[in-house]
C-alpha cells in the first residue's frame, strides 16, 4: 500500500505523538529542568523581583536553550536503538518528509510546552505581564528554529559515546544568535522599546531553519545510518 | 633603541602580542610535522604487517 | 584544464604536489613575514590617535582574515568531498581546521591585548568578538565531531556536514561591523574609497596578510600529506612513497 507524502507526514507525527503520551513522565522532564534552572538564577543571585527583571529574559532563554538540548537525545536515539529508523528509511517515503515530521512532532511535545510554561516562569522572574506577546512569540519562534538546528546535531550524533556533550557543543554555537535575539526582543518588551526587529530577526532565522535544515537533517541520518 | 622597545608605553600589550603569534606559527609548524610522521609511521606499520601477512 | 582537476582529486597526485610545495610556501612566507615585521615595526610612523600599540594591527588582522578564509576553505572542501565524493576534500578539510582553529585562537588573544589599551577592556560581547569566538566554538565542533566516530570515513562525512552548515557563521563575523553598532572598527582596507590607511603603514600589512596566507599554504601542504597517507594506508602507492 503506496502512502503520499502528506498521509507519510501526519502518519509519523500521529505515531510520535501517541509515543510521546505513553510515556509521560518524559515530557514532564525538560519542562521540569526548565522550571529548576529558572529557580537556580535567582536563588544564585539573590535580587529582588525588581533587579530580576532586568535579566529575566536572558535566563529564560538560556534556560529554555538547555532544556530544548536535553529533549534533542530522544529525536532519533530510540528509534535508532530499536531499528524503527531503519525501517522509516527503508519504507522510502524519503528521508525528508521523515526528518520533518520527527522534528515538527518533537517541537510540539517539547518547544510548545516550553512556550504554555513560560508565562509561569516569566511571573517568577518578574517579567511583566506586557510583555508577555512578545516572550511567547520569541520563545514560539526559538524554539522551532531550535528543534531545526537540534535535529541536524542529533542526526550527526546517533549512537556516538557521550553524544549529547557533542551534540551541545554542535548546536549551542549555532544557536546564540537565536539567544542574542530572543533576549533582546523580550528585553525590548519590558522596556516599552520597539521589538519588531528583533522579532523579524528571530523569524528571519527560523524561516531559513526551517527551509533548509530539514535537508542538512536527512544528510546527517544519510551518514550516521547508511 | 629603548622607544623601540617600550614600544610608546604600549610594550606589555605589543610585545605578548607578537609573542604569541610567534607561539602560533612554531606550533603550526611544530604539530604539522609530528602529524605527519605519525601518519608515515601508521603507515609503516601497516605495510609491515601486511607484508608478513603475505608471507606468513 | 580540466586535466588539472581531474588530477587533483587523485591522493598519489595531491602528495607529491604537496611535498614539493612546502619549501617554496615557506620561503616566500618568510620573506613575506620577514618584510612585514620589519616594516611594520621599525618604518610604519606611530598612529596619531593610537600610538605605537597599532602596530598589534600586523598580526591581529592577517590572523583574523585567516580565521574566517581557512573556514571557509574548510568547508569548501567538504562540500566538494560530500557532493562528488572526492576523498582529497575530507583530507584538506581535516588538514585545515587545527590551523584554522589556532589563527581564531591568535586573533581573539591579540584582539583582546590590542583592546585593553584602546578600549579599556579585555574583552566585550560585541557582534564582531562574539561571533569570532562562535568560529572558535565550531572548529572545536568539527574536530570534535570527526575524532568522536570509529569509522573514519563517517566521521569525515558528519564533520563534512557540520563545517558546511557553519559556514553560515563567517558572513555573520564579517559583516558584523556593518549590520550592528559595534565597539570593534569597520572597514578600512576594503572600502568604496580605496584603503583609508597611509602606505607606509599598508603594506606592511598587506605583506603580513600574504606571509600569513602562504604560511597557511605550508602548513597545510604538510598536514594534507599527512591526512591523504591516513587516508589511503592500504593503497599501493603509498609503498612507494613511504620507502622514499
Amino acid at each position: 500500500m503506496t502512502v503520499g507524502a502528506w498521509e507519510a507526514f501526519w502518519l509519523i507525527v500521529e505515531r510520535e505523538m501517541r509515543l510521546s503520551f505513553r510515556r509521560p513522565e518524559q515530557l514532564l522532564q525538560p519542562l521540569v529542568f526548565f522550571l529548576i534552572v529558572t529557580t537556580l538564577f535567582p536563588l544564585g543571585l539573590s535580587l529582588q523581583l525588581s533587579q530580576l527583571r532586568d535579566v529575566a529574559p536572558g535566563v529564560l532563554w538560556v534556560a529554555a536553550l538547555l532544556s530544548s538540548l536535553l529533549s534533542l537525545d530522544s529525536l532519533f536515539k530510540s528509534d535508532a536503538d530499536d531499528g524503527t529508523l531503519e525501517q522509516l528509511v527503508l519504507s522510502g517515503q524519503g528521508l525528508t518528509i521523515i526528518v520533518v515530521a520527527k522534528t515538527v512532532a518533537h517541537w510540539l511535545v517539547t518547544g510548545l510546552a516550553l512556550v504554555l510554561v513560560s508565562p509561569i516562569v516569566g511571573t517568577a522572574l518578574g517579567i511583566p505581564t506586557s510583555a508577555f506577546a512578545t516572550m511567547l512569540l520569541s520563545l514560539a519562534l526559538g524554539t522551532l528554529t531550535l528543534s531545526w538546528l537540534g535535529a541536524i546535531g542529533a542526526g550527526l550524533t546517533i549512537g556516538l559515546r557521550r553524544g549529547n556533550v557533542l551534540l551541545s557543543l554542535i548546536v549551542l554555537p549555532l544557536a546564540t544568535p537565536l539567544l542574542i535575539f530572543g533576549a533582546a526582543a523580550t528585553e525590548r518588551a519590558i522596556s516599552g522599546t520597539s521589538t519588531a526587529g528583533a522579532l523579524y530577526f528571530l523569524a528571519a532565522l527560523c524561516v531559513l531553519t526551517c527551509t533548509l535544515a530539514p535537508f542538512a537533517a536527512a544528510a546527517a541520518l544519510r551518514i550516521t545510518l547508511e | 633603541m629603548s622607544d623601540f622597545w617600550s614600544m610608546g608605553g604600549y610594550a606589555r600589550y605589543v610585545w605578548p602580542c607578537f609573542g604569541f603569534a610567534g607561539i602560533v606559527l612554531a606550533w603550526n609548524l611544530w604539530a604539522a610535522r609530528r602529524s605527519l610522521s605519525a601518519a608515515r609511521r601508521r603507515a609503516a606499520r601497516a605495510l609491515a604487517m601486511a607484508a608478513s601477512e603475505g608471507a606468513s | 584544464m580540466w586535466t588539472w582537476f581531474y588530477k587533483l582529486a587523485s591522493p598519489p597526485y595531491v602528495y607529491g604536489v604537496a611535498a614539493a610545495l612546502i619549501p617554496w610556501l615557506l620561503g616566500t612566507a618568510a620573506l613575506a613575514i620577514g618584510y612585514g615585521l620589519i616594516a611594520g615595526l621599525g618604518i610604519a610612523p606611530p598612529d596619531y590617535q593610537q600610538g605605537e600599540a597599532f602596530r598589534m594591527i600586523y598580526v591581529h588582522v592577517p590572523s583574523a582574515i585567516l580565521s574566517v578564509t581557512v573556514y571557509t576553505i574548510m568547508a569548501l572542501a567538504s562540500a566538494v568531498a560530500l557532493i562528488w565524493r572526492i576523498k582529497v576534500g575530507h583530507a584538506v578539510a581535516a588538514a585545515s581546521a587545527p590551523i584554522g582553529a589556532s589563527f581564531t585562537l591568535l586573533t581573539l588573544v591579540t584582539g583582546s591585548l590590542w583592546g585593553r589599551p584602546m578600549w579599556g577592556t579585555y574583552w566585550a560581547w560585541d557582534p564582531r568578538l562574539t561571533s569570532e569566538l562562535i568560529l572558535l566554538f565550531l572548529y572545536v565542533g568539527v574536530m570534535s565531531l570527526r575524532s568522536a566516530f570509529e569509522d573514519p570515513s563517517r566521521g569525515d562525512r558528519a564533520a563534512a556536514l557540520l563545517a558546511v552548515v557553519g559556514v553560515v557563521n563567517v558572513p555573520i563575523v564579517h559583516f558584523s561591523v556593518v549590520w550592528w553598532n559595534s565597539l570593534h572598527q569597520g572597514a578600512t582596507i576594503v572600502t568604496l574609497e580605496g584603503p583609508k590607511m597611509p602606505g607606509s603603514m599598508l603594506w606592511p600589512l598587506l605583506s603580513m596578510w600574504l606571509g600569513f596566507m602562504l604560511f597557511y599554504g605550508a602548513v597545510l601542504c604538510i598536514r594534507v600529506q599527512g591526512e591523504v597517507l591516513n587516508r589511503e594506508r592500504q593503497s599501493a602507492w603509498v609503498q612507494e612513497a613511504i620507502k622514499s
